[in-house]
């Protein structure tokens, strides 16, 4: 096995182990936790596929910010340890476990078809690599896609405006 | 190329296995005399009432999702100034534009006391 081999598996292992966790885990607190530890470990493997700045943005956007507010909600609705309120429906883990053979079945035959690997655009790994990730992403963030940048500092605004209308008692 | 990480990694295990270690030896070799004051959160001071899983106030749902969007606004910064230098004027304007936008922003969620903490 190669070092890169190596090191996609262990991470890969890492980000599964903890994405269960989320789900197993009973107490909301330590499922967010856990959720932070498989953000992480996604940057790690986004910087095994050479795309440095991706795992800057998952480490500072979602690692930061977005369990930030994962963990507010949680406190904000006073989550205690998951309690056993309504009844199961009886076919719930049927359902569950037809839908992941469902997936898991879909997504390997996807996987080894091979039809995932299509063609491949200018960017390659080595042009990517000389002008730098960054810098790759910036020149065509700012020439070629400028008005969807320009839309999103718009959705953003329109974000502030509406978590001010939610969470204000009187504007 | 991801081997520049290396050292990123190296200091990630350090620091994970530096946590660990103190922990273990600590449980291994200190000894445990516990007593119901040790046992305690405060071994001085005010008693504690109640569970510490209180309801949190509204107001830092705000504060969370304010600090959520001028992130998001300081990303994009990162690969202006990147690139700032070859752009020039336009990406001066461009960058003015979007920062503008989302300093109407601001002024609304000032003025509307988002930032007050009545």
């Amino acid at each position: 096995m190669t070092v890169t081999g190596f090191f996609f598996f262990s991470i890969a292992a890492v980000v599964l182990i903890s994405a269960i966790l989320v789900v197993v885990l009973r107490n909301p607190v330590h499922s967010a936790l856990s959720l932070v530890l498989t953000f992480f470990s996604l940057a790690g493997l986004y910087i095994l596929l050479n795309a440095q700045f991706i795992a800057a943005i998952q480490v500072i956007v979602y690692a930061g910010a977005i369990m930030v507010l994962f963990l507010f909600v949680i406190m904000l609705l006073n989550l205690d340890k998951e309690k056993r309120v309504g009844e199961k429906h009886p076919l719930q883990k049927a359902f569950g476990i037809a839908i992941a053979v469902f997936l898991l079945v879909a997504l390997g035959s996807i996987v080894a078809a091979g039809v995932l690997y299509g063609n491949k655009g200018i960017h390659t790994e080595a042009r990517v690599s000389a002008i730098g990730n960054t810098k790759a992403i910036a020149g065509l963030l700012f020439t070629d896609w400028v008005l969807p940048f320009e839309i999103a500092s718009i959705l953003l605004l329109a974000a502030i405006v509406g978590a001010i209308v939610l969470s204000k008692k009187e504007l | 190329m991801p081997i520049d990480y290396l050292p990123i990694f190296a200091f990630l295990v350090i620091a994970i296995l530096f946590a660990v270690v103190t922990i273990a030896l600590s449980s291994i070799i200190g000894t445990k005399k516990p007593i119901p004051q040790k046992m305690m959160p405060y071994e001085c001071g005010v008693d504690p009432i109640g569970s510490a899983r209180r309801r949190f106030s509204v107001k830092f749902y705000i504060i969370a999702m304010l600090f959520i969007i001028f992130d998001i606004e300081a990303v994009f910064l990162y690969p202006w100034a990147v690139i700032f230098k070859d752009m020039g004027t336009f990406g001066f304007i461009e960058m003015g534009v979007f920062i503008v936008i989302l300093f109407v922003g601001l002024i609304y969620a000032w003025k509307k006391g988002a930032l007050e903490w009545e």
